[in-house]
Protein backbone atom coordinates (compact mmCIF):
# COMPACT_ATOMS: atom_id res chain seq x y z
CA UNK A 1 0.00 0.00 0.00
CA UNK A 2 1.62 3.52 -0.89
CA UNK A 3 2.01 5.88 1.75
CA UNK A 4 -0.45 8.80 1.89
CA UNK A 5 0.85 12.02 1.92
CA UNK A 6 -0.89 13.88 4.99
CA UNK A 7 -1.15 17.67 4.21
CA UNK A 8 -2.48 18.43 7.38
CA UNK A 9 -4.33 16.52 10.40
CA UNK A 10 -7.04 17.86 12.21
CA UNK A 11 -7.34 16.94 15.40
CA UNK A 12 -11.50 17.42 16.15
CA UNK A 13 -12.13 14.79 18.86
CA UNK A 14 -14.27 16.14 21.95
CA UNK A 15 -16.14 18.72 18.82
CA UNK A 16 -19.47 19.02 19.07
CA UNK A 17 -20.40 22.59 17.86
CA UNK A 18 -19.39 23.26 15.03
CA UNK A 19 -18.40 19.28 14.76
CA UNK A 20 -15.52 17.74 13.48
CA UNK A 21 -17.20 17.65 9.37
CA UNK A 22 -17.12 21.48 9.74
CA UNK A 23 -13.67 21.51 10.68
CA UNK A 24 -12.74 19.74 7.77
CA UNK A 25 -14.91 21.90 5.57
CA UNK A 26 -13.01 24.53 6.54
CA UNK A 27 -9.98 22.56 5.56
CA UNK A 28 -10.94 21.93 2.35
CA UNK A 29 -12.10 25.55 1.32
CA UNK A 30 -8.85 26.84 1.94
CA UNK A 31 -6.99 24.40 0.95
CA UNK A 32 -5.26 23.71 -2.74
CA UNK A 33 -5.90 21.20 -5.26
CA UNK A 34 -4.44 18.23 -4.19
CA UNK A 35 -3.94 18.22 -0.39
CA UNK A 36 -4.52 15.51 1.72
CA UNK A 37 -6.48 16.49 5.19
CA UNK A 38 -6.56 13.75 7.78
CA UNK A 39 -9.54 14.42 9.76
CA UNK A 40 -9.09 12.91 13.70
CA UNK A 41 -12.77 12.68 15.44
CA UNK A 42 -14.42 10.75 18.33
CA UNK A 43 -18.18 11.26 16.92
CA UNK A 44 -19.18 8.08 15.35
CA UNK A 45 -20.87 9.85 13.06
CA UNK A 46 -18.56 10.84 11.57
CA UNK A 47 -17.92 7.83 9.61
CA UNK A 48 -20.56 7.99 7.99
CA UNK A 49 -21.53 12.04 7.51
CA UNK A 50 -17.63 12.53 5.91
CA UNK A 51 -17.50 10.31 3.17
CA UNK A 52 -21.58 11.09 2.38
CA UNK A 53 -20.28 15.06 1.95
CA UNK A 54 -17.36 14.04 0.13
CA UNK A 55 -19.15 12.21 -2.31
CA UNK A 56 -21.64 14.50 -2.61
CA UNK A 57 -19.33 17.39 -3.49
CA UNK A 58 -17.15 15.85 -5.95
CA UNK A 59 -13.50 15.08 -3.62
CA UNK A 60 -11.64 12.12 -2.87
CA UNK A 61 -12.04 9.85 0.49
CA UNK A 62 -8.86 8.75 1.11
CA UNK A 63 -9.19 5.72 3.76
CA UNK A 64 -11.97 6.24 6.98
CA UNK A 65 -10.81 3.92 9.74
CA UNK A 66 -10.87 3.00 13.55
CA UNK A 67 -7.98 4.03 15.41
CA UNK A 68 -9.07 2.88 19.20
CA UNK A 69 -11.81 5.06 20.20
CA UNK A 70 -11.75 7.46 17.95
CA UNK A 71 -11.77 7.57 13.97
CA UNK A 72 -8.85 8.42 11.36
CA UNK A 73 -10.25 9.99 8.18
CA UNK A 74 -8.60 11.38 5.03
CA UNK A 75 -9.95 13.88 2.20
CA UNK A 76 -7.82 14.71 -1.08
CA UNK A 77 -9.20 18.18 -2.65
CA UNK A 78 -10.13 16.77 -6.00
CA UNK A 79 -11.32 20.33 -7.36
CA UNK B 1 9.76 44.37 41.04
CA UNK B 2 6.33 44.59 39.48
CA UNK B 3 5.45 42.13 37.01
CA UNK B 4 3.28 42.81 34.02
CA UNK B 5 0.37 40.82 32.57
CA UNK B 6 -0.49 42.14 28.77
CA UNK B 7 -3.97 41.32 27.50
CA UNK B 8 -4.57 42.09 23.86
CA UNK B 9 -8.10 42.22 22.99
CA UNK B 10 -11.13 44.18 24.62
CA UNK B 11 -13.74 42.10 23.53
CA UNK B 12 -15.71 39.61 25.75
CA UNK B 13 -12.67 37.39 26.87
CA UNK B 14 -10.22 40.18 27.29
CA UNK B 15 -12.36 42.16 30.02
CA UNK B 16 -13.00 39.48 31.56
CA UNK B 17 -9.63 38.26 32.27
CA UNK B 18 -8.57 41.93 33.16
CA UNK B 19 -11.65 42.64 35.66
CA UNK B 20 -11.47 38.91 37.42
CA UNK B 21 -7.76 38.85 37.83
CA UNK B 22 -7.91 42.39 39.55
CA UNK B 23 -10.44 41.27 41.76
CA UNK B 24 -8.63 37.97 42.51
CA UNK B 25 -5.21 39.82 43.13
CA UNK B 26 -6.43 43.04 44.65
CA UNK B 27 -3.31 43.20 46.76
CA UNK B 28 -0.56 42.75 44.24
CA UNK B 29 -2.19 45.33 41.87
CA UNK B 30 -2.75 48.13 44.41
CA UNK B 31 0.37 47.80 46.26
CA UNK B 32 2.20 47.52 42.56
CA UNK B 33 3.74 44.16 42.64
CA UNK B 34 1.37 43.48 39.67
CA UNK B 35 0.21 45.60 36.30
CA UNK B 36 -2.34 44.60 34.30
CA UNK B 37 -2.70 45.90 31.12
CA UNK B 38 -4.96 45.75 28.38
CA UNK B 39 -4.43 46.98 25.08
CA UNK B 40 -7.48 47.36 23.02
CA UNK B 41 -8.21 49.38 19.24
CA UNK B 42 -10.85 50.74 20.39
CA UNK B 43 -12.88 52.49 23.19
CA UNK B 44 -16.23 51.16 22.69
CA UNK B 45 -17.01 47.46 24.03
CA UNK B 46 -20.04 46.10 22.08
CA UNK B 47 -22.26 43.11 23.34
CA UNK B 48 -22.69 41.34 19.64
CA UNK B 49 -25.33 39.32 20.57
CA UNK B 50 -27.58 42.43 20.08
CA UNK B 51 -27.03 42.65 16.25
CA UNK B 52 -29.28 39.69 15.86
CA UNK B 53 -31.74 42.03 17.37
CA UNK B 54 -30.64 45.62 15.83
CA UNK B 55 -31.49 43.08 12.57
CA UNK B 56 -35.12 43.26 13.23
CA UNK B 57 -35.47 46.75 14.28
CA UNK B 58 -35.56 45.01 17.96
CA UNK B 59 -32.64 47.54 19.18
CA UNK B 60 -30.01 50.02 18.27
CA UNK B 61 -26.08 49.87 18.85
CA UNK B 62 -26.66 52.36 21.69
CA UNK B 63 -28.27 49.97 24.05
CA UNK B 64 -25.94 47.26 22.90
CA UNK B 65 -22.28 49.19 23.25
CA UNK B 66 -20.68 50.66 26.89
CA UNK B 67 -17.46 52.59 27.18
CA UNK B 68 -14.96 50.08 27.63
CA UNK B 69 -12.72 52.36 30.07
CA UNK B 70 -16.13 52.17 32.33
CA UNK B 71 -16.17 48.75 32.37
CA UNK B 72 -12.88 47.78 33.42
CA UNK B 73 -11.45 47.89 37.53
CA UNK B 74 -9.77 51.09 37.74
CA UNK B 75 -6.67 48.87 38.02
CA UNK B 76 -6.44 48.17 34.94
CA UNK B 77 -4.57 49.84 32.85
CA UNK B 78 -6.37 50.35 29.67
CA UNK B 79 -4.20 51.05 26.41
CA UNK B 80 -6.33 52.48 23.60
CA UNK B 81 -4.27 51.51 20.85
CA UNK B 82 -4.07 48.74 17.71
CA UNK B 83 -1.38 46.35 18.54
CA UNK B 84 0.68 45.66 15.32
CA UNK B 85 3.10 42.90 16.95
CA UNK B 86 3.55 40.39 18.77
CA UNK B 87 6.43 39.12 19.94
CA UNK B 88 6.80 35.78 21.93
CA UNK B 89 10.41 35.06 21.61
CA UNK B 90 11.30 38.78 22.92
CA UNK B 91 8.06 39.03 25.07
CA UNK B 92 7.15 42.05 23.63
CA UNK B 93 3.91 43.55 22.77
CA UNK B 94 4.33 46.85 20.05
CA UNK B 95 1.49 49.26 19.50
CA UNK B 96 0.89 52.19 16.62
CA UNK B 97 2.88 54.36 20.11
CA UNK B 98 4.48 52.18 22.43
CA UNK B 99 5.80 49.22 23.15
CA UNK B 100 5.64 46.45 26.23
CA UNK B 101 7.45 43.95 28.05
CA UNK B 102 5.39 41.44 29.96
CA UNK B 103 5.59 38.33 32.00
CA UNK B 104 2.55 36.75 31.11
CA UNK B 105 -0.25 37.47 27.81
CA UNK B 106 -3.22 36.73 26.85
CA UNK B 107 -4.11 36.64 23.31
CA UNK B 108 -7.96 37.76 23.05
CA UNK B 109 -8.19 39.33 19.48
CA UNK B 110 -11.28 37.39 18.56
CA UNK B 111 -12.11 37.10 14.68
CA UNK B 112 -13.99 38.81 11.84
CA UNK B 113 -16.52 37.83 9.34
CA UNK B 114 -14.30 38.22 6.61
CA UNK B 115 -16.99 39.15 3.48
CA UNK B 116 -14.35 38.97 0.76
CA UNK B 117 -13.83 35.00 1.71
CA UNK B 118 -16.14 34.46 -1.52
CA UNK B 119 -16.19 36.30 -4.61
CA UNK B 120 -19.00 38.40 -5.56
CA UNK B 121 -20.65 38.15 -1.62
CA UNK B 122 -19.35 41.76 -0.68
CA UNK B 123 -21.61 43.36 -3.34
CA UNK B 124 -23.88 40.70 -3.68
CA UNK B 125 -25.02 39.71 0.20
CA UNK B 126 -25.60 41.17 3.39
CA UNK B 127 -24.28 39.91 7.00
CA UNK B 128 -25.88 41.07 10.38
CA UNK B 129 -21.94 39.77 12.19
CA UNK B 130 -20.80 43.52 11.99
CA UNK B 131 -22.98 46.57 13.47
CA UNK B 132 -22.34 47.98 10.02
CA UNK B 133 -23.97 44.92 8.77
CA UNK B 134 -26.81 44.50 11.10
CA UNK B 135 -27.85 48.63 10.25
CA UNK B 136 -27.80 48.18 6.65
CA UNK B 137 -29.56 44.53 6.93
CA UNK B 138 -32.40 46.45 9.15
CA UNK B 139 -32.79 48.97 6.22
CA UNK B 140 -33.12 45.81 3.80
CA UNK B 141 -35.42 43.34 5.91
CA UNK B 142 -37.74 46.50 6.64
CA UNK B 143 -38.07 47.24 3.15
CA UNK B 144 -38.44 43.86 1.74
CA UNK B 145 -41.56 43.46 -0.13
CA UNK B 146 -41.70 39.92 -0.92
CA UNK B 147 -39.09 36.88 -3.15
CA UNK B 148 -36.57 34.81 -2.38
CA UNK B 149 -34.51 35.91 1.24
CA UNK B 150 -31.38 32.96 0.94
CA UNK B 151 -29.37 32.23 4.06
CA UNK B 152 -25.54 30.95 3.30
CA UNK B 153 -23.41 29.90 6.22
CA UNK B 154 -19.54 29.16 6.30
CA UNK B 155 -16.71 27.84 8.44
CA UNK B 156 -15.51 28.52 10.57
CA UNK B 157 -18.12 31.80 12.26
CA UNK B 158 -18.62 32.51 15.74
CA UNK B 159 -22.39 31.84 17.31
CA UNK B 160 -23.32 28.44 16.00
CA UNK B 161 -26.67 28.99 16.66
CA UNK B 162 -27.61 32.77 15.33
CA UNK B 163 -28.22 31.37 11.51
CA UNK B 164 -30.91 29.67 12.58
CA UNK B 165 -32.40 32.12 15.03
CA UNK B 166 -32.23 34.62 12.24
CA UNK B 167 -34.34 32.20 9.83
CA UNK B 168 -37.04 31.99 12.61
CA UNK B 169 -37.03 35.37 13.46
CA UNK B 170 -37.79 36.33 10.11
CA UNK B 171 -40.42 33.75 9.52
CA UNK B 172 -42.37 35.58 12.84
CA UNK B 173 -41.31 39.21 11.40
CA UNK B 174 -42.91 38.48 7.86
CA UNK B 175 -45.85 36.95 9.34
CA UNK B 176 -46.28 40.02 11.51
CA UNK B 177 -45.67 42.29 8.85
CA UNK B 178 -48.70 40.23 6.59
CA UNK B 179 -46.32 39.35 4.17
CA UNK B 180 -45.15 35.60 4.78
CA UNK B 181 -47.07 34.41 1.83
CA UNK B 182 -44.90 36.80 -0.76
CA UNK B 183 -41.70 35.82 1.12
CA UNK B 184 -39.62 32.57 0.26
CA UNK B 185 -37.21 31.54 3.31
CA UNK B 186 -34.78 29.70 2.21
CA UNK B 187 -31.81 27.99 4.74
CA UNK B 188 -28.55 26.48 3.73
CA UNK B 189 -26.09 24.79 5.77
CA UNK B 190 -22.68 23.33 4.36
CA UNK B 191 -23.08 19.36 5.58
CA UNK B 192 -26.16 16.86 5.08
CA UNK B 193 -28.20 18.23 8.20
CA UNK B 194 -29.39 21.57 9.03
CA UNK B 195 -27.12 22.20 11.65
CA UNK B 196 -23.52 20.61 13.26
CA UNK B 197 -25.52 19.48 16.15
CA UNK B 198 -27.76 16.21 15.37
CA UNK B 199 -30.43 17.11 18.34
CA UNK B 200 -30.67 20.61 17.14
CA UNK B 201 -30.92 19.89 13.84
CA UNK B 202 -33.54 16.73 14.03
CA UNK B 203 -35.34 19.97 16.26
CA UNK B 204 -34.72 22.93 13.45
CA UNK B 205 -35.82 20.23 10.55
CA UNK B 206 -39.20 20.45 12.59
CA UNK B 207 -39.90 23.97 13.13
CA UNK B 208 -38.89 24.26 9.49
CA UNK B 209 -41.45 21.93 7.85
CA UNK B 210 -44.54 23.25 10.44
CA UNK B 211 -43.28 27.14 9.31
CA UNK B 212 -42.68 26.45 5.79
CA UNK B 213 -39.39 27.56 5.62
CA UNK B 214 -37.55 25.75 2.98
CA UNK B 215 -34.07 23.93 3.74
CA UNK B 216 -30.87 22.90 1.28
CA UNK B 217 -28.22 21.09 3.14
CA UNK B 218 -24.35 20.22 1.60
CA UNK B 219 -24.61 23.95 0.27
CA UNK B 220 -21.08 25.53 0.08
CA UNK B 221 -21.36 28.92 -0.97
CA UNK B 222 -18.21 29.32 -3.64
CA UNK B 223 -19.34 32.92 -5.21
CA UNK B 224 -21.78 35.20 -5.96
CA UNK B 225 -23.23 36.89 -9.37
CA UNK B 226 -24.34 40.40 -7.52
CA UNK B 227 -25.70 41.41 -10.85
CA UNK B 228 -27.91 38.30 -12.13
CA UNK B 229 -28.47 37.66 -7.94
CA UNK B 230 -27.43 34.25 -8.07
CA UNK B 231 -25.01 32.26 -5.86
CA UNK B 232 -23.38 29.05 -6.93
CA UNK B 233 -22.70 25.93 -4.63
CA UNK B 234 -19.31 23.83 -4.29
CA UNK B 235 -21.11 21.38 -6.67
CA UNK B 236 -22.18 23.80 -9.42
CA UNK B 237 -25.96 24.38 -8.84
CA UNK B 238 -27.61 27.70 -8.97
CA UNK B 239 -29.28 29.51 -6.46
CA UNK B 240 -30.88 32.62 -7.02
CA UNK B 241 -31.98 35.50 -4.80
CA UNK B 242 -33.51 38.40 -3.98
CA UNK B 243 -31.99 39.15 -0.32
CA UNK B 244 -29.02 37.33 0.63
CA UNK B 245 -28.16 37.03 3.77
CA UNK B 246 -24.37 35.53 4.49
CA UNK B 247 -22.63 34.39 7.87
CA UNK B 248 -19.49 34.30 6.21
CA UNK B 249 -15.56 32.49 6.62
CA UNK B 250 -14.57 34.42 9.83
CA UNK B 251 -10.73 35.19 10.32
CA UNK B 252 -8.22 35.44 13.16
CA UNK B 253 -6.92 39.33 13.99
CA UNK B 254 -4.31 40.76 11.71
CA UNK B 255 -1.99 41.26 14.42
CA UNK B 256 -2.13 37.85 14.34
CA UNK B 257 -1.54 37.09 10.92
CA UNK B 258 1.31 40.01 11.07
CA UNK B 259 3.07 38.70 13.83
CA UNK B 260 3.32 35.04 12.04
CA UNK B 261 1.21 33.43 15.04
CA UNK B 262 -2.07 31.85 13.82
CA UNK B 263 -2.96 29.27 10.70
CA UNK B 264 -3.68 29.71 7.63
CA UNK B 265 -6.94 31.57 8.81
CA UNK B 266 -5.05 33.21 11.27
CA UNK B 267 -6.12 31.45 14.15
CA UNK B 268 -3.60 30.48 17.02
CA UNK B 269 -2.61 26.64 17.82
CA UNK B 270 -3.90 26.39 21.45
CA UNK B 271 -3.53 23.47 24.04
CA UNK B 272 -6.84 22.49 24.44
CA UNK B 273 -7.15 21.62 28.04
CA UNK B 274 -4.62 24.56 29.64
CA UNK B 275 -5.40 27.20 26.89
CA UNK B 276 -1.70 27.90 26.44
CA UNK B 277 -0.70 28.73 22.95
CA UNK B 278 1.16 25.56 21.53
CA UNK B 279 5.02 25.59 22.60
CA UNK B 280 4.67 28.95 24.69
CA UNK B 281 4.91 28.50 28.54
CA UNK B 282 4.06 32.33 29.16
CA UNK B 283 1.04 33.04 26.73
CA UNK B 284 -2.76 31.96 26.96
CA UNK B 285 -5.15 32.16 24.00
CA UNK B 286 -8.98 32.54 24.71
CA UNK B 287 -11.90 33.41 22.73
CA UNK B 288 -12.04 33.41 19.02
CA UNK B 289 -8.67 33.42 19.08
CA UNK B 290 -7.87 29.90 19.56
CA UNK B 291 -7.70 27.53 16.91
CA UNK B 292 -9.87 24.46 18.96
CA UNK B 293 -12.44 22.45 17.72
CA UNK B 294 -15.44 24.26 20.14
CA UNK B 295 -18.16 27.38 19.33
CA UNK B 296 -16.63 30.76 18.88
CA UNK B 297 -19.31 32.26 20.94
CA UNK B 298 -19.40 34.24 24.40
CA UNK B 299 -19.86 31.76 26.21
CA UNK B 300 -16.69 29.99 25.36
CA UNK B 301 -14.69 32.36 26.02
CA UNK B 302 -16.95 33.32 29.27
CA UNK B 303 -15.90 29.47 30.78
CA UNK B 304 -12.29 29.75 29.11
CA UNK B 305 -11.43 32.86 31.01
CA UNK B 306 -12.35 31.00 34.55
CA UNK B 307 -9.45 28.62 33.70
CA UNK B 308 -7.07 31.24 32.33
CA UNK B 309 -7.34 33.64 35.25
CA UNK B 310 -7.01 30.71 37.77
CA UNK B 311 -4.09 29.65 36.13
CA UNK B 312 -2.71 32.60 36.05
CA UNK B 313 -3.35 33.48 39.33
CA UNK B 314 -1.32 30.17 40.36
CA UNK B 315 1.43 30.82 38.25
CA UNK B 316 1.66 33.99 39.70
CA UNK B 317 1.92 32.67 42.89
CA UNK B 318 4.63 30.13 41.70
CA UNK B 319 2.59 27.33 41.16
CA UNK B 320 1.59 25.30 38.61
CA UNK B 321 -1.24 26.00 36.16
CA UNK B 322 -3.36 23.06 36.51
CA UNK B 323 -6.64 24.43 36.11
CA UNK B 324 -7.88 22.93 33.19
CA UNK B 325 -10.61 23.85 30.16
CA UNK B 326 -13.58 21.24 29.49
CA UNK B 327 -14.58 22.47 26.56
CA UNK B 328 -17.89 23.81 27.79
CA UNK B 329 -20.10 26.27 25.96
CA UNK B 330 -23.91 27.25 26.71
CA UNK B 331 -25.75 29.25 23.85
CA UNK B 332 -29.55 30.35 23.94
CA UNK B 333 -31.44 29.85 21.14
CA UNK B 334 -34.46 32.17 20.08
CA UNK B 335 -36.73 29.87 18.33
CA UNK B 336 -38.64 33.37 16.98
CA UNK B 337 -39.40 36.90 18.34
CA UNK B 338 -41.53 35.27 21.74
CA UNK B 339 -39.66 31.85 22.95
CA UNK B 340 -36.59 30.55 22.89
CA UNK B 341 -34.44 27.03 24.32
CA UNK B 342 -30.84 26.50 25.01
CA UNK B 343 -27.85 23.99 24.96
CA UNK B 344 -25.01 23.23 26.58
CA UNK B 345 -22.28 20.87 26.75
CA UNK B 346 -18.30 19.62 26.58
CA UNK B 347 -15.93 18.33 25.25
CA UNK B 348 -17.23 15.06 26.46
CA UNK B 349 -21.59 15.66 26.80
CA UNK B 350 -23.30 16.47 23.58
CA UNK B 351 -26.17 19.12 23.88
CA UNK B 352 -29.90 18.27 24.47
CA UNK B 353 -32.20 20.48 23.55
CA UNK B 354 -35.01 21.61 25.41
CA UNK B 355 -38.32 22.64 24.92
CA UNK B 356 -38.57 26.37 23.84
CA UNK B 357 -40.88 28.62 26.07
CA UNK B 358 -41.84 32.42 26.45
CA UNK B 359 -39.88 32.04 30.07
CA UNK B 360 -36.26 31.29 28.42
CA UNK B 361 -36.88 33.82 25.84
CA UNK B 362 -37.36 36.66 28.47
CA UNK B 363 -34.12 35.02 30.24
CA UNK B 364 -32.26 35.74 27.24
CA UNK B 365 -33.63 39.34 27.06
CA UNK B 366 -32.47 39.61 30.46
CA UNK B 367 -29.13 38.43 29.78
CA UNK B 368 -28.29 41.24 27.19
CA UNK B 369 -28.44 43.17 30.32
CA UNK B 370 -26.97 40.92 32.99
CA UNK B 371 -24.29 40.60 30.35
CA UNK B 372 -22.17 43.58 31.17
CA UNK B 373 -22.03 42.60 35.29
CA UNK B 374 -19.92 39.36 33.43
CA UNK B 375 -18.43 41.85 31.58
CA UNK B 376 -17.20 43.39 34.84
CA UNK B 377 -16.12 39.96 36.39
CA UNK B 378 -19.04 39.59 39.15
CA UNK B 379 -21.19 37.00 37.20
Amino acid sequence: MSEVNITKTIDARGSYCPGPLMELVKAIKRGQIGDVYELLSSDNGSAKDVPEWVNKMGHELVYCREDGDFWRIAVKKTK
Amino acid sequence: MTRRIIIVGGGVAGTMVANRLAKSMENEVYNGELEIVLIGDTGKHIYQPGFLFMAFNEGFLEQFAREEKYLLHPKVNFVMDAARHIDVDRKRVITGKQSFDYDFLVIATGSYPDMESVPGLAAGGHTFYTPEGAERLRYEMLNFQGGTLLVTIDVPHKCPVAPLEFIFMADDYYREAGIRNKVQLKYTYPIGRVHSLEPVAKWAVKEFEKRGIEYETFFNLEKVDPEKRIAYNMDGSEHPYDLLIAIPAHRGARVIQDSGLGDEDGFIPTDRYSLKMEGQDCVYVIGDATDLPVSKAGSTAHYEADVVVRNLISELKGLPATHRYNGKAFCFIETGLNEATYITFNYKQPPQPVPPSEMLHWFKLSYNEMYWLSARGIL
